[in-house]
């Protein structure tokens, strides 16, 4: 089954709501606390790098039995350097967005330590496309 | 299969099915049907919401009386910390203690002496076990280890494994009266004066084989027995052994200020434990060590059972902590393995679709669609606390899509259009045109 959701970026007021959604989705197909727990913290993270860093997006949940891909896409600046993102503490989040105690630089990272697999496209001024999977156990 | 026990039930006959406990509900645990609130009994985690809400007093806490003391030889109170905040300033808790023996028990054990204990545990844990996924939760309030076990499984392994207070008072009480009185360990009965149903229900169906604990008796009960038995004289007189930092865990925040280590951070009231445990859940506040989560606002002394106006027992019990703060901590066991959770506390996955995750999945799919097409404005009216838990119910074939009214409105006004329709057709003799032919005839449109 498939759930999608809009992303604006900037809304922090509803930032997380997605992710949130999809997290009671999970519960009610009973999957594995697991794979709940990653699958959430995998959500989260993209939905919040569209809010933080693109102009808008959609973040997609495929789920089946055996495995849960969470996709987002988004219009936006891109990342030109994907192995240097994925570096702990590494950020181009702007400085009124860390006050806000966001844009840690933690997000890639925190995805792929959650992801069995995963696969981030991006091309600079277009937008990226991030696809993750969680096998449920 | 036990039967699962939880305390919080439904008075029958002042329930007039009115939809106010439904929507407050934190695991959706309740349905009206028949006129009637329903608990889902897997689902509900005795956080006591549902009693504050009902306007007809429908709600109760299944609590043990005070006749039980009889089925022991030797009886011990086991008085949570919040009860000490119930009195005027000059009842002190040297009085109140007393009290309690005039009122048939034969000991006394408070459950202040044992957070102390417990604080100790938890701060000899966080020390050693440094690569634990942080912040750690208390075990300490029944109502929330329920919840994550219901709402929050992934977030299992973040729960202390040492017990709570109460069992640890309950097992230090019974090791006290042994020794003193020279009985049998189950000669004695250990009653805890609860502030909640949640307690009841980790005395009943404890995460773990068996409680320390023997009975509950609700707080307030206890509370009205003792006003009288205040005045009388005692048996003998007990002085409280307990210091401000054990009786502080009654109220919230209190515990952190016993623990007074690493980075802590308190949170009380059912809903904002929720969010706090989904900012967790996201893999936030991870440079948090300890989380006290409370279910009730303001701590225990804002528990369902609890007589006295929470605000007003938050400062007498602010005053007690500053004037016991120089006791001496308790003698207690300086052996981790004597507070540790034996075992791991399970997950009770009660909010799925069903058991099979291929037949789940189905379910949810068409649930969606289902809540796609109800009105949305989750009135309340179908018995379910919104139109998405409707939505859930009907799959689970626990409901019917006519259960709510704007449909079952939408349906009746089709079949009334469909009557008047039909009314509007005359019979012949009332004077409509009727066309005479060799065959009987027909009506002239
Ligand atoms: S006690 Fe709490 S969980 Fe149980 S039915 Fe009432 S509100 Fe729901
Ligand atoms: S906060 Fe205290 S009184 Fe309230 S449910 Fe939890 S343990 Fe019981």
């Amino acid at each position: 089954m498939q759930l999608k959701f809009q992303v604006k970026g900037m809304d922090f007021s509803r930032a997380g709501q997605a992710a949130t959604k999809i997290k009671k989705a999970l519960q009610l197909a009973g999957m594995d606390p697991a794979t709940m727990r990653k699958a959430i913290i995998i959500a989260y993270e993209a939905e919040m790098n569209i809010v933080i860093h693109a102009y808008h997006g959609t973040l997609t949940a495929n789920i089946t039995p055996h495995k849960v891909e969470i996709i987002a896409e988004d219009v936006g600046p891109g990342i030109p350097d994907i192995p240097l993102a994925m570096q702990e503490g590494y950020s181009t989040a702007p400085p009124h967005i860390r006050e806000m105690g966001f844009g840690a630089g933690m997000g890639l990272p925190n995805i792929k330590k959650s992801a069995d697999e995963l696969d981030i496209q991006s091309e600079v001024n277009k937008g990226t496309k991030l696809w993750a999977a969680v096998f449920n156990n | 299969m036990q039967q699962y026990f939880h305390s919080v039930r439904l008075d029958e006959e002042k329930c007039k099915g009115c939809t106010n406990c439904i929507k407050h509900c934190p695991t959706e645990a309740i349905r009206v049907r028949k006129g009637k609130a329903r608990i889902i009994e897997e689902r509900c985690i005795d956080c006591g919401e549902c009693i504050r809400i009902c306007p007809n007093q429908a709600k109760l806490a299944i609590t043990d009386c005070l006749e039980k003391l009889k089925d022991f030889k030797y009886t011990v109170a086991l008085p949570a910390p919040s009860f000490y905040g119930q009195f005027k300033p000059e009842v002190t808790p040297s009085r109140v203690l007393s009290a309690l023996l005039a009122l048939g028990f034969h000991d006394v054990f408070e459950v202040a002496l044992a957070a102390e204990a417990v604080s100790w545990a938890i701060r000899h844990y966080m020390e050693v076990c440094v690569d634990r996924p942080r912040p750690l939760i208390s075990s300490a309030c029944p109502a929330v280890v329920r919840l994550i076990q219901v709402r929050f499984p992934s977030l299992l392994e973040h729960i202390i494994p040492i017990e709570s207070p109460m069992e640890i008072a309950g097992r230090m009480a019974r090791e006290q009266a042994c020794r003193k009185t020279g009985l049998e360990p189950d000669e004695i009965g250990t009653f805890f004066i609860t502030p909640c149903p949640a307690k009841v229900t980790e005395v009943k169906q404890p995460s773990e084989g068996r409680s320390s604990v023997d009975g509950a008796i609700s707080m307030a009960v206890v509370y009205g027995a003792l006003l009288k038995r205040l005045e009388m004289p005692a048996p003998y007189p007990v002085a409280p052994r307990a210091s401000g930092v054990g009786i502080g865990w009654g109220r919230a925040g209190g515990e952190n200020e016993a623990i007074k280590a690493g980075s802590l951070l308190a949170v009380d009231g059912i809903h904002s434990v929720i969010s706090v445990l989904e900012e967790i859940e996201r893999g936030g506040l991870t440079d948090i060590d300890y989380l006290e989560a409370q279910a009730c606002t303001g701590g225990c002394i804002g528990g369902p059972l609890v007589p006295q106006n929470p605000f007003v027992a938050r400062v007498r019990m602010g005053n007690l902590v500053k004037l016991y703060s120089a006791g001496e901590p308790g003698d207690f066991p300086r052996d981790f393995d004597y507070y540790r959770l034996k075992t791991p506390i399970p997950a009770r996955p009660a909010l799925t679709l069903a058991k099979d995750p291929q037949v789940a999945l189905a379910r949810l799919e068409e649930a969606e669609r289902i809540c796609a097409e109800l009105p949305g404005l989750d009135c309340g009216s179908c018995g379910s606390p919104s139109c998405r838990a409707l939505a859930e119910d009907i799959v689970q074939g626990y409901a019917r899509r006519s259960y709510c009214i704007f449909e079952l409105r939408e349906r009746l006004q089709q079949l009334a259009e469909e009557m008047v329709e039909l009314a509007q057709k005359q019979p012949p003799a009332m004077g409509r045109d009727w066309k005479q032919t060799r065959d009987g005839g027909g009506e002239t449109d």
